[in-house]
């Protein structure tokens, strides 16, 4: 069994988000300008919207995975899922600390009952519940199926987190970037979309480490049975040569009782 | 197959049934939510002003938390007799066991729902109106918790965590049938408009959760 979950791919990939940070670190920090109204705070976007994107993206691996799962039974994409649900968290995690510190540099507040900030929470915790239902499923196909189920309510939510802000006037400002247009330009534009490339890069890295460790959690859970059969046969097999090697002894330690010989009569009488 | 509807209605008179026997609503849920009520009342100072305003959401909070519990029963009232086998074998369709479950719960949310109108009545002082926006909303609502509660049930039925784990994925999923029904009732017990906007929103989720748990629930037996 490998002993790394390391490849040249996710090197290449480890090698290019950390390049890549180093690159995006000055841009965003110096080299984009401040926004006439918000300042600095302007800055939070290159890592807040960038989050909130892989958070779709993982959400999205899930529902797919419950799909794949559901129909066709494919351990594959059940791992994805898996692998999908725990980086969600993650990632949701990000946009909620993230979001809060920028609200409160241009809210006031860390926290505002708005419609996209409460669905995001209720996004998370539906993520992290997927996670928990998954860890408390003893049986591999149960915990597949159950979670494959819940994962299918989570795409519903995450297309009320994007559209939160159109569907209600709430604090949270709209879409920066969408069909009609971008509301930054130039080197704004590029670092925001420099930011993105390098977030979903270190979201396939880490999906594709978790998918890996999946895949060796599973062989172990499904091989654990046949080594677990192959013990108590080796075990049996053990047991029975020590009651034969027992009895052995047991025979030798044992004295032979002379037994009289009868003799029988001549031939022909005397 | 037994046909959906037969299903749904024999096994909404087993559940029934099992509660008339056992009288855990009367007995055990009723005085909880009744002691929930009154716990909210010492924890926000029994100033009539706030219990008054708040009166929607406390009215819903209660019904949501009660409505775990009896989600919880409705899960295990045959894995208590390992009757799930029993179940998953009778021919019965899996979508009509899930109705019958569901429509049990609702049953028990309803007359539970009548006692706390009243008590929010007595110990609130806020006077109901607005009938008809307050029982559709009442009734949608109730339909939609019971149909995502009777389905989380049955996703944590036999899991070591299933107890705690039921809130946590259910009552995120509620969050939009706890905004309407409490803007709904908002708006029925002070008149204003918006409220049937508020309760077509608990009448969706209501449809989407009684679907997803009627194409679901065959497989969730098949693993239980």
């Amino acid at each position: 069994m490998d002993s790394t979950t390391g490849s040249k791919a996710t090197r290449l990939m480890g090698i290019f988000v950390l390049l890549g940070t180093a690159l995006a670190l000055p841009m965003a920090l110096a080299w984009t300008g401040r926004d006439v109204t918000q300042g600095d705070a302007v800055r939070f976007i290159y890592l807040h919207v960038p989050a909130a994107w892989t958070m779709y993206l993982s959400v999205f691996a899930v529902f797919i995975g419950s799909v794949m799962w559901l129909r066709r039974r494919s351990v594959f994409w059940d791992m994805v899922a898996e692998a999908a649900s725990e980086i969600g968290v993650v990632f949701a995690l990000l946009v909620l600390v993230t979001g809060a510190l920028w609200g409160n540099l241009t809210w006031g507040t860390y926290w505002e009952w708005d419609a996209r900030m409460t669905s995001t929470a209720v996004l998370t915790i539906l993520l992290a519940g997927h996670v928990a239902l998954r860890q408390a499923t003893p049986d591999v196909d149960g915990r597949a199926t159950r979670s494959a189920w819940l994962g299918l309510a989570l795409l519903p939510n995450a297309i009320i987190v994007h559209y939160a802000v159109d569907w209600w006037r709430g604090l949270h400002q709209e879409a920066t970037i969408g069909p009609t247009g971008a509301e930054i330009q130039d080197l704004q534009l590029f670092t925001w979309m420099f930011s993105a490339v390098i977030m979903t890069t270190a979201w396939a890295w880490l999906m594709t480490h978790r998918f890996r460790v999946g895949f060796l959690a599973r062989q172990l859970d499904v091989g654990g049975v046949s080594t677990a059969l192959a013990e108590r046969r080796a075990e049996a097999d053990r047991t029975w040569v020590d009651q034969v090697d027992r009895a052995d002894d047991l025979d030798a330690a044992t004295p032979v009782q002379a037994t009289p010989v009868h003799r029988s009569a001549p031939e022909g009488g005397a | 197959m037994i046909s959906v509807l037969r299903s749904a209605s024999l096994v909404l008179r087993k559940d029934l049934l099992a509660e008339w026997r056992s009288r855990v609503v009367v007995g055990q849920i009723l005085p909880f939510s009744i002691v929930l009520l009154l716990v909210f009342g010492f924890a926000l100072d029994p100033d009539r002003q706030v219990l008054e305003a708040a009166t929607p959401g406390l009215f819903w909070i209660t019904v949501l938390l009660v409505s775990m519990i009896a989600a919880q029963r409705s899960a295990a009232i045959e894995a208590g007799d390992g009757a799930t086998d029993g179940l998953r074998l009778s021919g019965l369709d899996p979508a009509g066991i899930f109705i019958g479950k569901t429509l049990a719960v609702v049953v028990q949310l309803v007359l539970l729902e009548v006692v706390l109108a009243l008590g929010v009545t007595v110990l609130f002082g806020r006077e109901l109106g607005g009938w008809l926006l307050l029982v559709t909303a009442t009734g949608l609502a109730t339909i939609a918790i019971a149909a995502a509660g009777t389905l989380g049930g049955t996703l944590t039925q036999g899991l070591a965590a299933g107890q705690t784990l039921l809130p946590v994925l259910v009552l995120p999923a509620l969050v939009p049938v706890l905004l309407g029904a409490t803007q709904a009732w908002e708006a029925a017990l002070s008149g204003q408009d918006g409220g049937w906007g508020w309760a077509g929103m608990c009448g969706v989720v209501a449809v989407l959760a009684l679907l997803l748990g009627a194409a679901s629930y065959g497989s969730l037996l098949d693993e239980g």
